[in-house]
């Protein structure tokens, strides 16, 4: 499904990334941990391309991204990724000028070119799905922070994609409506939906990812079952980061 | 004021609001074109062409750069010398449009910087051309940005249009002139000329208003 290699980015001459591989199988959720500046969101940003990788290529079903070459060049193909690859933000970034419901058929009805009237009988859908029934015409500074993010991922699911991207979702979020978020990605994931997880929720990674990726310094660290690596880290790096939270367990 | 005041007041009133008539043309049309011209400048200053920016860059810092009086005179006087001849009602049309696009051109890229990187990311995500994401995405929400500073500059274009006197257009402050020059009653006739500015300004601050209110309605209650 997803096919990373030799990934490398650089920021202001400092390597952020260095020759990432990483294989991704179809049904699979992989979560994304590490420190602060370790790199992971920048990885999951090169995926979709919101960053531009300097080095590598990058292929998510038959669609491939080349950083050796130029990007205007693979405009098109960068474009029919993203479309396959929905990205949830930490943030939310929903459109705060378009309704609920506007803001999820957006996608299908401008991008894809789908009839308005089916893409508002599955945006309905798909917002009942992650809990908002009834919020369809609602401007998103109505809604709470999680709200939102379930918004935002409607929006993703909108578009049909086949692997679902989430950079943090609930970071920007009060502590009381972290959970209603994650509960939708829980859903999703036992849908056999490919997601990739950057997310700092521990508990979270270990019980619904089915492969934990710890990176560090823009390599990755170590990587394997989610809850085999939670109980037992075989690297040292992996070992002091996974302490505090797994003494919290204790 | 007298009455012999007064009654010239009224006497000269069709001809003030004939001139008041230009003025709203000239207004109407100066800001128009600006808008059209701005937003292709602005356009400019956001490509990825750096030539396309630094014409747009070095347009905009020449018209806010120099005086609105010396471009009208410049074109008005000046062309015909570059075998250009406009005649004045077109050519104070010119000198307006191009002065205000460079302010407009300015506006609007500021209220587009404005928004959120995350929103063209958005965008983005879900596959967006950055036409698309222009025209649905940012200029929506920059135009709520941008309305209060246009609709400030419009208000200051209707009043700069009395310069287009001095290029002999004959605009409202330019009949008030000639009728002060044949009459002597200075004070009253150009505090006439005042008042119908202050009425079309004080109408047009409300028409913005409106438009803002229009434009902010997802802030509202919902």
């Amino acid at each position: 499904m997803i096919e990373v290699r030799n990934l490398t980015k650089w920021f202001n001459g400092q390597p952020v990334l260095k020759n990432i591989a990483l294989d991704v199988s179809a049904g699979e959720v992989i979560a994304i941990i590490g420190p602060s500046g370790s790199g992971k969101t920048t990885l999951l940003r090169c995926l979709n391309l919101l960053e531009t990788p300097d080095r590598g290529h990058i292929r998510i079903a038959d669609i491939t991204i080349d950083a050796g070459r130029s990007m205007g060049s693979q405009q098109n193909q960068i474009r029919a990724l993203r479309q396959r690859a929905g990205f949830v933000f930490q943030n939310f970034n929903l459109f705060p000028h378009r309704t609920a419901l506007e803001n999820v058929i957006e996608g299908p009805v401008v991008v894809k070119g789908e009839a308005r009237e089916s893409a508002e009988t599955r945006g309905r859908a798909l917002l009942a799905k992650v809990g908002l029934a009834g919020k369809e015409d609602a401007y998103p500074r109505r809604l709470s922070g999680g709200q939102q993010q379930r918004v935002a991922i409607a929006r993703a699911l909108a578009m049909q994609p086949d692997v679902i991207l989430f950079d943090e979702p609930t970071s920007a979020l009060d502590p009381e409506l972290v959970g209603e978020v994650l509960t939708v990605i829980r859903d999703l994931a036992n849908e056999q939906r490919t997601m990739i997880i950057v997310t700092h929720e521990m508990s979270f990674a270990r019980d619904v990812a089915h492969r934990v990726l710890f990176i560090d310094q823009g390599v990755i660290v170590e990587q394997g079952e989610a809850k085999a690596l939670f109980a037992n880290p075989k690297e040292e790096r992996t070992q002091r980061f996974l302490s505090k939270f797994r003494n919290d367990e204790a | 004021m007298s009455d012999s005041s007064l009654q010239l007041i009224l006497d000269s009133l069709p001809f003030l609001l004939k001139g008041a008539g230009w003025t709203v043309l000239l207004s109407l049309g100066g800001m128009f074109f600006g808008l059209a011209l701005g937003f292709f400048l602005a356009l400019m200053r956001l490509s990825r062409l750096m030539v396309l920016r630094g014409v747009a860059r070095v347009y905009v810092s020449f018209f806010r750069g120099t005086p609105l009086l010396v471009q009208l005179f410049m074109i008005y006087y000046g062309l015909p010398e570059l075998g250009i001849q406009l005649d004045p009602l077109p050519a104070a049309l010119v000198g307006f449009s191009l002065n205000m696009a460079a302010y407009i051109c300015e506006i609007l890229r500021a209220a587009i910087a404005s928004i959120d990187r995350g929103q063209w990311e958005a965008a983005a995500s879900i596959g967006m051309t950055r036409a698309q994401t222009l025209r649905r995405t940012i200029l929506p929400q920059a135009a709520r940005t941008a309305l209060p500073p246009l609709g400030n500059s419009f208000i200051s274009l209707v009043k700069d249009t009395s310069l287009a006197a001095t290029i002999q257009v004959p605009e409202m402050f330019r009949q008030a002139q000639l009728i002060t020059a044949r009459t002597f009653e200075i004070f009253s006739m150009y505090l006439t000329a005042a008042v119908i500015y202050w009425i079309l300004a004080s109408a047009l601050a409300a028409l913005q208003n409106t438009l803002e209110n229009r434009v902010n309605r997802h802030d509202q209650e919902r």
